[in-house]
């Protein structure tokens, strides 16, 4: 006989669910966790390691786990900033998920840490699946990957409440057209914040201390579009599917509902950033230009 | 390429299932992936038949429903289609859209069981 069992768990439940375990118990230390994404190359680890050091000198308490498929090269140069910082390494997986990320913090964080930054493996699809109990995702990228990359990887920039372009030292030499980077931002993520970096000539790396610190000190990030689920997602109804296999559907009522209620709270990450303001900036791309946004 | 650790992560939601049920193996998992989920279907259908292996879904066959994306405008009360690269304004109205209906799924609907075999 066959028992259809309706399940309705999000997939990644179990991460979904570390991470907002791994988020209050940071809170509950003072501590921000801030995920940085972009593609290999994007300049991630020489902002990272100007950045640390301008957080230590505003006396903020930084430290910094990096993720890489292999060697500590990145470890060392972010360890000349003076922060602690811890590499890991991925072994090979392409992205980071939450319990990975929990082991190495385990007994490595340490006290007093205000913010930590996690520098995720290189690499724009597999890492924006995957909450790490963040406060806020920094999507980077430079302006030698060309302007249309936000259109490319949609969730990475899609799920972003900052998006950091670095780089702009090289930005007249590589031809880059910041004014269409910032209509296909504003077509993935409308309203995000793009503050424009350079490690070599520092250009914005107070900006960005500044964003964390108001992070830091309570200031809701912005809500991206993308995070935002109207609620008619939620109960959509599979019985009738089910039926039609002759099978007898069955609410699971052996832990699926309890799970399924656990999983909408964390899938997606509207709730915690309800209520921010949804500012909608002047960037937004003109109907008229659908094609080019596109 | 994150597809198989997803299906390691399906492969132990469906396990948990078959075990509430007294290991009963599982016939068909039923998923439902959104379009911006970042998921390739295919993909996710090949890691799946390496992470069953040995599992009680070790035969299980996977059924992917593929949910468009689409978003909502709460100024004109009107839903739409984002389409791919998602394009995040509505079309009526040229402000930002409020939220997105559908599109990010990435969730198990059923799990069949096939307790005949028990």
């Amino acid at each position: 006989m066959c028992r259809v069992v309706d399940v309705r768990q999000a997939v990644l439940a179990e991460n979904d669910t570390l991470a907002a375990a791994l988020r209050a118990s940071l809170a509950a230390r003072g501590t921000v966790l801030v995920n940085l994404l972009s593609s290999p190359g994007s300049g991630k680890t020489a902002l990272l390691e100007r950045l640390l050091r301008r957080c230590g000198e505003q006396g903020v308490k930084v430290a910094a786990l990096t993720a890489d498929l292999a060697t500590e090269n990145d470890a060392r140069r972010l360890a000349r900033s003076g922060a602690p910082v811890r590499q890991v390494l991925t072994g090979g997986l392409c992205h980071l998920e939450c319990a990975q990320l929990r082991t190495h913090l385990d007994g490595w964080l340490p006290d007093g840490t205000e913010v930590l930054f996690v520098e995720n493996v290189g690499n724009l699809v597999c890492p924006a699946a995957y909450d790490l109990g963040e406060s806020l995702r920094v999507a980077l990228m430079s302006v030698t990957e060309g302007e249309d990359k936000p259109l490319k990887y949609p969730a990475a920039f899609g799920l972003a409440h900052l998006v950091v372009l670095t780089k702009t030292d090289l930005l007249t030499a590589a031809g880059f057209d910041a004014a269409a980077f910032e209509r296909h931002v504003a077509a993935v993520n409308p309203g995000v914040e793009i503050v424009r970096t350079s490690a070599r000539d520092g250009e914005g790396v107070d900006a960005l201390a500044a964003r964390v610190a108001a992070v830091c000190r309570g200031a809701a990030p912005h809500r991206p579009v993308l995070a935002s689920r109207h609620l008619a997602e939620f109960g959509h109804g599979h019985g009738g599917e089910a039926h039609a296999d002759g099978g007898r559907a069955q609410a699971d009522d052996g832990g699926a509902h309890e799970h399924d209620g656990g999983a909408q709270r964390h899938r997606g990450d509207a709730p915690r950033h309800d209520g921010l303001p949804q500012d909608s900036g002047p960037l937004g791309p003109r109907r008229a230009e659908p094609a080019e946004a596109r | 390429m994150h597809e198989l650790s997803i299906a390691t992560a399906l492969v132990e939601r469906v396990q948990e299932v078959a075990r509430r049920h007294g290991d009963a193996p599982v016939r068909t998992v039923r998923i439902r992936v959104g379009e911006l989920a970042g998921v390739v279907p295919d993909a996710l259908r090949f890691s799946f038949g390496l992470a069953r292996a040995g599992t009680a879904a070790d035969a299980a066959l996977l059924l992917v429903e593929e949910v468009p994306a689409r978003a909502r405008c709460e100024p004109c009360g009107t839903a739409f289609a984002v389409g791919t690269p998602p394009f995040l304004w509505c079309p009526g109205c040229d402000t930002p859209a409020s939220g997105v209906v559908s599109g990010r799924e990435l969730e198990i609907t059923a799990v069949e069981l096939d307790e005949g075999a028990l």
